[in-house]
């Protein structure tokens, strides 16, 4: 009776046999084997190439659908005719919320009739002031249901500027493009432009870790880590705990309840 | 930006509720359940998978006719604060997703971490835990009416009385508006305390001493908050588990019933 190391003993010496046999020709097969290897690494590189356009280039442009707004707004246009600057629209109403993007019964004060003769203007009166339709405006910072925000905590109490979180909105001459996550149906700029995630401005990005980070930067860590060429959300935990009880959102453990209702 | 932030007094929300004076309506349940955008199906017959974050529970002393007697009893969410803010439910949650926030004393539940394993509805000695076991349907047209400051819960999560948070959060921002940081005892009130028409419910901070529920109640707050108030009473007190909703009672068979007793308890400790 033979065991099975003695079985593996013969298939082995089998195969030595047979290489032994094909050794003659070996130069010539060499030759012709790079041909398969060849057509893989071709394969491989194609493929690569292939995922990384899509995945990078086509898979964004279909995952966001484009939309116009109902009028195209100029910011720049309005500034500069309003007594109070921005916040002749967006203002605080006095029980401490955000009137945030305006009714149609404030563009009613200056826009009864069409004045000028952009078409925008024309449509506008016709279509929303005329008929007192209110305008379906496309809200680019608009957070899920799930989040809590609050503006006067931030500007009045916290004393930022708007464009720290909405950029120089201000100055534009037209709106943008709005573009809309086909699955989540969120804007795109609460994900950013950057399909990498990566950020130039504060403005660039709406999700939870820019808030954590400003939150971070402000907060909790010592002065000589402020100036790191990384987010500061990639240090190490835990963090410094900061002084007050009142900003310590993505810091405590206990603190999700601060942003989520 | 830094300096603004002064030190803000940590609170411990609470709430007191007078048993003498509850007739079991129910106005808190529906203000509640209205307030809260608490789903409900078409048959709520089926009591163990209906959602009611405040639940009337009626209590009987369960003697023959003339001696009888009946108690109804609202039970929010405890806020349990056990010791240090452990939570039964906090301690066994394993995503984070409920947690005791210090700075109000309310136990927080984050509908987008849960993921649903209701190990916090078995830690929960109180059963103010609930399952969405589908997904809520509103009946034509109510979607409209539901309150935009509360998020509604998806299916698969639990959920639980907040002692109405959103509104400690708007009572903030009228706060801000104004320049205050700190609330006025009237400015932030939950839904069923603003609703009972018997005015049973007293709720506030349970740290100032100037508030109505520090005064009904008097918590011992260096010995876990227990009752000075020889009518007070919290339910399950002998767990520890530190809860911030009393209950008072002048009938001495309610006060017992507010926890488990073996036989004659009450009568050894006199030997």
């Amino acid at each position: 009776m033979s065991t099975l190391d003695d079985k593996a003993k013969e298939v082995s010496a089998e195969a030595v046999d047979e290489a032994e046999t094909e050794s003659p020709t070996e130069v010539n097969e060499k030759k012709q084997d790079n041909g398969p290897w060849g057509y893989i690494i071709l394969f491989f590189i194609i493929g690569f190439a292939a995922s990384l356009v899509i995945g990078w280039g086509i898979f964004p442009k279909v995952l966001y659908s484009q939309k116009k707004q109902p009028i195209d707004f100029n910011h720049v246009l309005h500034v500069a005719a309003v007594e109070e600057g921005c916040e002749s629209c967006h203002f605080f109403r006095e029980d401490g919320s955000f009137s945030g993007v305006p009714k149609l019964a404030q563009c009613v004060e200056c826009h009864e009739e069409v004045q000028g003769e952009d078409p925008n203007e024309a449509k506008f009166v016709e279509e929303y002031v005329a008929k007192g339709r209110e305008v379906p405006w496309l809200v680019y910072s608009k957070q899920p249901d799930c989040v809590f925000f609050s503006h006067i905590a931030h500007v009045n109490m916290g004393k930022m500027e708007c464009d720290t979180c909405h950029g120089h909105i201000g100055e534009s001459t037209h709106s943008k493009v709005y573009e809309e996550n086909r699955i989540t149906g969120y804007s795109r700029d609460i994900w950013g432009k950057n399909i990498a995630g990566l950020k130039k401005n504060t403005w660039d990005r709406m999700k939870m870790d820019d808030c954590a980070e400003c939150h971070a930067e402000n907060k909790a860590v010592p002065k000589t880590v402020e100036t790191l060429p990384w987010p500061i959300s990639w240090m190490p935990r835990p963090y410094e705990k900061p002084a007050s009880s009142q900003v310590r959102v993505q810091i405590d453990k206990d603190a999700c309840f601060v942003c989520h209702k | 930006m830094k300096e603004e932030h002064k030190h803000v007094k940590t609170k411990k929300y609470g709430m007191v509720i007078d048993l003498d004076k509850c007739t079991g309506c129910g106005s808190c349940m529906v203000a509640c359940m209205s307030e809260n955008n608490v789903p409900f199906k078409k048959d709520e017959t089926n009591k163990l998978d209906s959602i009611t974050w405040l639940r009337i529970y009626k209590l009987t002393n369960g003697k023959k006719f003339p001696e009888t007697d009946i108690c109804y009893i609202p039970r929010p969410c405890m806020q349990c604060e056990g010791e240090h803010g452990h939570a039964p439910c906090v301690s066994v949650c394993p995503a984070t997703a409920t947690d005791y926030n210090h700075e109000t004393g309310i136990v927080s539940q984050i509908y987008t971490r849960c993921f649903g394993c209701r190990y916090c509805m078995a830690a929960c000695p109180y059963h103010a835990r609930y399952f969405n076991w589908w997904d809520p349907v509103w009946p034509d047209g109510m979607e409209k009416s539901l309150s935009p400051n509360v998020s509604p819960r998806m299916r698969g999560v639990v959920e639980k009385c907040s002692f109405c948070f959103h509104r400690y959060q708007l009572a903030k921002n009228k706060a801000y508006a104004q320049g205050r940081r700190e609330l006025k005892e009237d400015e932030y009130q939950t839904a069923c305390t603003q609703a009972c028409p018997a005015g049973a419910i007293t709720f506030g901070d349970l740290n100032n001493h100037n508030h109505a529920v520090y005064k009904l109640a008097k918590p011992d707050n260096k010995h876990g908050g227990r009752p000075r108030n020889p009518n007070a009473f919290r339910l399950l007190e002998k767990l520890g588990t530190n809860p911030k909703v009393y209950y008072l009672s002048t009938r001495e068979w309610v006060r017992r019933a507010g926890d488990n007793y073996i036989k004659d308890e009450g009568k050894l400790e006199h030997h």
